[in-house]
């Protein structure tokens, strides 16, 4: 009954669960769902025959990774009702086409909060504090040559602004405090019994801070949310963090102002069009690079494992999901 | 100086103070009631009287600090000096304050052979280039500069701490050698809820611990007596270290601390306990840290001090779990700024008599 599945799908087969993935990108908890769930994958090696007829039948998708899912392939799979997303961010579904057609969606919820928000006081505090800079100028044999390393500016006391006061953004702004800074956000609505500074717009946040944490989920409404004016009210010292999507921010614009020196520095998780990192970039010293990794860790993984099994029982025994999107 | 002052005719004011002699310098405070006239003799003599004043800058340290230094006093560069023996005996009689920092400063044989030394003022918290107890006997009053940097140097270990376990600064070099893959799913270590140990739950201490209470770390620390926190006290480092995930060294650098991250040490905190050493390299015993972390017995280390500055072990170099820099605890802008003015203000208040901002001796 485990593995691959057979032709013959009887009412006593372990229910059909289809994978929706970039080939590149292997879903490492796979043989937990392969024990209690026929599992359908488009690219299994070799080829699961039965693939093509089974994937009709399939009232469940997992979606692994950053993968579309989009109008023609919740065609393709008919009998799809719930979407399981597997990112906080749920930019890459057509939730309208999900609405149109009844299916249920959940993302990550808060599973890879605490590892996002500590990724993003990583970055700012590396951009500040040059820290991966200084570390590529120890290993070049740089220090006993040159003697003194460039100062750095100080992290404590920095005002700092949340795009986005959600699960990841709470847990940025309770860290920041720890380090004497001042917390102001934007967000679509002001959150009540939240005691930092609200600001209607963004670029009345970016005035009135010294480092941008963007941590917001991308919709039509905060495509390059960021954009030249927002960092232009940031300023000349100013920092930005990216823990959210690269389209929240005008990416073209972002390095212009950084190559000229108009804006202090970036931190910078994720991109328009990754694995696309502009070339300018690679060669400033107040940038800090990261390949999408800010959720990467074995708690992160283990959190949404049990998050994706106990989804998958509610589904199938018709509970209550976690983490579900609200689509209306 | 103060009795020249009182002697003279034209300012036969009765009873002012003689205790504030800077009054009409200090911009914070209101001038004493004298014409400008006065005031401005007054500031000019006291300023020629500090520029005879030699003071011994041991190393480079701070541009800001070495304008000022020459501006307001006799500047002498220690570093400048081709032949330094030959420079203290020509110059021994005008020197009367030293300036050093956490690579020079001054040592028994440097306080002997300066017989006019009254202060030396250090560009730094720590005090282990400094021999105290000879300053003591020849009643040299010493300053450092505390305070000023705790929160920089507790910013920088919790960053050393995400740079280690989060990978950052390995995903930074990852990305611009052009080696980011799609689907690239290599792990990395959570921080958040990771038991940190503190060792020396001073200044310094108390902030990194507090830091990382942000991040539901459980704190525990090692101190020489137990303090009254809520945190959890542990009487001996190779137990502190069993016993966390995260070791920081954060005390100062004495006789009795030097190498109290030993190898037994390293072992009890094991291949996936992570060292952050912000205090001082000789605080561990240096060749026993390159080894275990080579041979992965200890699992990784951020480290910003070592014992042999500049020198960093080459051995280091080709490591991703760890991250090496070049002593920049309170390597900001805006710190040292106030470091140096710190040092100014404790050598003006020396020279005008006046109580010391942040003595130490």
């Amino acid at each position: 009954m485990a593995g691959a599945a057979n032709q013959h799908q009887t009412p006593e087969s372990p229910p059909l669960l289809l994978l929706h993935r970039f080939p590149s990108f292997n879903l490492y908890f796979l043989p937990f769902l392969q024990t209690k769930y026929t599992v359908l994958d488009p690219f299994a090696d070799p080829p699961d025959p039965s693939f093509p007829t089974l994937s009709k039948s399939a009232r469940v998708m997992l979606c692994f990774g950053p993968t579309p899912v989009t109008s023609e392939d919740l065609d393709r799979y008919p009998s799809v009702e719930y979407v399981l997303g597997t990112s906080a961010g749920i930019n890459n579904f057509d939730l309208a086409a999900c609405r149109r057609r009844g299916i249920r969606v959940t993302s990550a919820g808060d599973a890879y909060s605490d590892d996002v928000a500590d990724y993003a006081v990583g970055l700012t505090i590396d951009v500040l504090r040059r820290v991966s800079a200084a570390d590529r100028f120890v290993r070049a044999g740089s220090w006993p040559v040159q003697n003194e390393y460039t100062l750095g500016s100080k992290v404590s006391g920095k005002r700092v602004g949340i795009v986005g006061l959600g699960s990841i953004g709470s847990r940025v702004a309770k860290r920041f405090e720890a380090f004497g800074c001042s917390i102001a956000y934007n967000s679509r609505k002001q959150k009540p019994h939240v005691t930092y500074t609200y600001h209607a717009n963004v670029k009345d946040l970016a005035s009135d801070v010294d480092v941008l944490i963007v941590c917001c989920a991308l919709t039509n409404e905060t495509h390059r949310i960021i954009n030249k004016d927002v960092m232009t009210a940031l300023g000349k010292m100013g920092v930005i963090v990216n823990v959210g999507r690269g389209a929240l921010i005008d990416e073209k614009e972002l390095v212009e102002l950084l190559v000229r020196g108009e804006i202090g520095g970036a931190g910078l998780d994720v991109f328009e069009n990754e694995p696309h990192v502009p070339e300018p970039l690679l060669t400033l010293d107040n940038v800090v690079l990261s390949p999408h990794k800010a959720v990467l860790t074995p708690d992160s993984f283990a959190a949404l494992e049990e998050l994706v099994r106990s989804n998958l029982e509610a589904f199938f025994s018709n509970q209550p999901l976690r983490a579900e999107v609200e689509l209306n | 100086m103060l009795a020249t002052i009182a002697r003279r005719p034209h300012l036969s004011r009765p009873s002012f103070s003689f205790t504030h002699p800077l009054h009409c310098i200090n911009q914070s405070i209101p001038p004493l009631p004298f014409s400008p006239q006065i005031l401005n003799h007054l500031r000019c003599t006291l300023a020629a009287r500090m520029e005879a004043i030699g003071v011994l800058m041991m190393c480079p340290m701070n541009n800001y600090l070495e304008e000022e230094l020459n501006k307001r006093f006799n500047l002498f560069r220690y570093w400048k000096q081709p032949r330094p023996s030959e420079f203290l005996t020509q110059h021994a009689q005008s020197i009367r304050a030293v300036v050093g920092n956490a690579t020079a400063g001054a040592d028994a044989k440097l306080i002997e052979a300066l017989p006019k030394l009254e202060i030396v003022s250090s560009f730094s918290v720590g005090l282990d280039k400094i021999d105290l107890t000879k300053c003591k006997e020849k009643g040299i009053r010493v300053t450092n500069t505390p305070d000023v940097l705790t929160d920089d140097v507790a910013d920088l270990a919790i960053g050393l701490m995400l740079a280690v376990l989060r990978r950052i600064c390995e995903c930074d070099k990852y990305v611009r050698r052009g080696e980011w893959k799609f689907g690239d799913f290599k792990l990395t270590s959570k921080f958040s809820g990771k038991r940190v140990g503190i060792i020396g739950l001073g200044r310094i201490g108390l902030a990194v611990a507090k830091r990382a209470e942000a991040f539901d770390c459980p704190i525990s620390y090692y101190s020489r007596s137990q303090k009254n926190t809520n945190y959890k006290y542990y009487g001996s480092v190779v137990e502190l270290a069993s016993n966390c995930d995260i070791l920081v060294v954060a005390c100062a650098l004495t006789p009795e601390t030097t190498h109290i991250v030993n190898r037994e040490v390293m072992d009890a905190l094991g291949p996936s306990g992570v060292l952050i050493n912000i205090g001082r390299g000789p605080h561990v015993d240096e060749p026993e840290l390159v080894s275990a972390l080579v041979e992965g017995r200890l699992g990784g280390a951020g480290l910003d001090v070592f014992e042999k500055e500049p020198e960093v072990p080459e051995q280091l170099f080709g490591l991703e779990n760890v991250v090496l820099l070049p002593h920049v605890g309170s390597g900001t802008v805006e710190t040292r700024k106030d470091m140096a003015d710190l040092v100014l203000r404790n050598l003006e208040a020396h020279f005008a008599n006046k109580p010391l901002l942040t003595p130490v001796v």
